[in-house]
């Protein structure tokens, strides 16, 4: 056994290991230090692992070396590295970004909690998309949503009080509508494992039971994943939250809860429930255009633009939700693409938000007159970043949504339909996006405000431009995001 | 019997009810949070009754016992001991949120906190 095969384990180990550490260092800086460093590791590993798993191939690493189904077995195929890879990868970026203005919202004496819950956050998001047992997902989903709660109460406003408060509730019951869906899987079934889960739900013949389970665990990862209807508590956390943190989890932590359903839904009930596609399209469908509309009309009405962006992402989760729900490879296919395009693009939007936030000491788009002028480079990275939202040709979001186009061709009259949604909703996002640009760039800076004269620091502004340089470069050179997702989508629908 | 055998569940549905009614109703955090724990030890249940098997005893191997013993299932009480150990660390963490916020707004209630939020 050579360390390489220890991969698949220590990308979790890494950052659980170091995250006591990071709690005992007392000197200033070091707490970031370590994180930073443990992260980037964990970054390292995930990119090593995705490059073996590229051409479809699956890692299966048996915990303890127990054989599965007894032991827990971490199971990474295309779709779980690409998704290791972007969780990994926005923890770094927002690390290091954040080293500036975490040190500005995060009091000295609380960093070393601070930094250590945010280890311990990748740790349980890395965890839930490696992971290959069912109950082992809430684990590490609770291991990562108690962090998160610690990171968004870190918030320097006292409404981060509530919007934790609200987050707990929330995240709480959808945790544990989970755990009731997986046990009544155990119950049918008397296995966690989910390859052995697909194999034995398929046989089983309490069907009605199974399709409870199936219900639970899809609205419980609905809740998770902030899927309109059930998004009320992601504008408030987003909005509070210390801005690296928004970064963090804008980019990382629903994608994983939409991960989750992706792979519950299509790896064990897709094969053993008859129907289950029609019935996976007839949850999704609505709620996806549903979010689509509500998300953007809530965004154009709204004053605070990083609460702006959290209703945008709300719409483009709604996007995510039409691509998983149209049960094709296509679909598929743009959904997993559009979780690590919408990761990209909001992580750097969140970025320059929060280069204007250092700057102005305010995220009400009133108060960000001028700002086009002032902060050229960060209002520069912030167009970008909204045009990425609109889907205009050349920027990650135009890739995911040909795709969802292609899929949605595929689906005849309703797919025509459907096309017309995704234009219109496009449009909406033009109108939020050009509010945020009308202000900054058209209107003079009010009379009585203090002049705002420089651009952000280059340890945000360089972070802030590699992200969306990276976005501009995976909308061209696409080889590795839709490679990767097509291949993860062939192995779900079982077409390879 | 029937309705025996389903007495768990029946139960487990209640509790499952009545923490979810007391998490909605109430603008009270604290009794939100009692809420919200009533809710997880309703799944506690759910594991523990599925685990019992007819004349089962504790799943401990004892020299000496003989060979055609049952045993009740030890998987569920695993996994339910790291879901009781969750359940309480959310719980710890609520409360914990509910201090600062008493510290920070003066009230626990969220009617009142909602109205000192728009004030601003």
């Amino acid at each position: 056994m050579t360390l390489y095969d220890q991969l698949p384990a220590l990308v979790i180990a890494v950052l659980l290991f170091t995250a006591p550490i990071t709690y005992m260092m007392r000197l200033h800086g070091f707490p970031w230090a370590v994180a930073t460093l443990s992260v980037v590791t964990a970054f390292i590993i995930s990119c090593s692992l995705a490059a073996t798993v590229f051409n479809g191939e699956t890692i299966i690493y048996e915990m303890g070396g127990w054989s599965a189904p007894y032991g827990i077995a971490l199971h990474i195929d295309a779709l779980s590295a690409l998704m290791a890879m972007l969780i990994t990868g926005a923890s770094s970026a927002a690390l290091i970004f954040g080293a500036r203005s975490l040190a500005d919202e995060v009091g000295e004496e609380t960093a070393p909690a601070f930094f250590s819950a945010w280890q311990l956050c990748t740790a349980g998001l890395v965890g839930m998309v490696i992971t290959g047992d069912a109950f082992n997902i809430f684990v590490f989903m609770e291991i990562s949503s108690l962090s998160t709660y610690v990171l968004v109460s870190a918030g320097p406003d006292r409404r981060a009080l509530i919007a934790t408060y609200r987050y707990i509730v929330m995240g709480t019951i959808g945790a544990t509508f989970y755990l009731i869906g997986v046990g009544f899987l155990y119950m049918v079934t008397g296995t966690l494992n989910t390859a052995d889960l697909a194999a034995r739900v398929g046989a089983t013949e309490n069907i009605r039971l199974v399709l409870v389970a199936a219900g639970f665990i899809s609205v419980g990862l609905a809740v998770k994943a902030a899927v309109f209807p059930m998004h009320q508590w992601m504008p408030r956390a987003y909005t509070y939250a210390p801005n690296a943190v928004t970064v963090f989890i804008a980019a990382a932590s629903t994608k994983v809860a939409l991960y989750v359903l992706i792979r519950v839904d299509y790896a064990i009930f897709q094969n053993s429930i008859a129907n289950h596609d029609i019935q996976l399209t007839l949850f999704l469908v609505p709620l996806g255009v549903l979010a689509l509309f509500a998300g953007s009309l809530l965004a154009i009405y709204e004053k605070n633009l990083k609460t702006l962006l959290a209703y945008s992402s709300v719409s483009q989760i709604g996007y995510i939700a039409l691509g998983i729900a149209m049960t094709s490879v296509a679909g598929l296919t743009g959904a997993i693409v559009h979780m690590f395009n919408h990761g990209l693009i909001k992580g750097g939007m969140f970025m320059a938000v929060a280069c204007l936030a250092i700057r102005y000491r305010s995220v009400n788009i009133a108060n960000l007159a001028g700002a086009g002028r002032a902060m050229p480079w960060t209002m520069a990275a912030f167009v970008i970043g909204g045009l990425g939202l609109i889907g205009v040709p050349l920027t990650p979001g135009f890739i995911s949504k040909w795709y969802l186009v292609l899929a949605a061709l595929e689906k005849g009259g309703a797919g025509a339909f459907l096309i017309a949604i995704i234009l219109v909703s496009s449009l909406l996002a033009v109108i939020y996006v050009w509010k945020v640009i009308e202000v900054a760039y058209f209107k003079a800076p009010r009379a009585n405000a203090v002049p705002v004269t420089q651009e952000a620091p280059l340890s945000m502004l360089i972070p802030t431009w590699i992200v969306v340089l990276l976005g501009i470069w995976f909308s061209i050179d696409t080889r590795m995001p839709v490679g990767m997702a097509s291949r993860a989508a062939e192995i779900l629908l079982g077409v390879k | 019997m029937e309705i025996l055998g389903l007495y768990n569940y029946v139960v487990f549905a209640v509790l499952l009810m009545v923490g979810l009614y007391c998490i909605l109703a109430r603008t009270n955090i604290v009794k939100s949070i009692i809420g919200l724990s009533i809710f997880q030890s309703a799944v506690f249940l759910l594991y523990i009754s599925m685990d019992k098997v007819d004349g089962g005893t504790a799943p401990i191997i004892q020299p000496g016992a003989p060979a055609d013993t049952i045993y009740a299932n030890p998987l569920p009480q695993v996994l339910i001991l790291t879901a009781i150990v969750v359940g309480i660390s959310t719980t710890a963490l609520a409360l914990a949120v509910a201090v600062r916020i008493k510290e920070a707004y003066g009230t626990i209630e969220e009617d009142k906190i909602q109205e000192m939020d728009r004030e601003l």
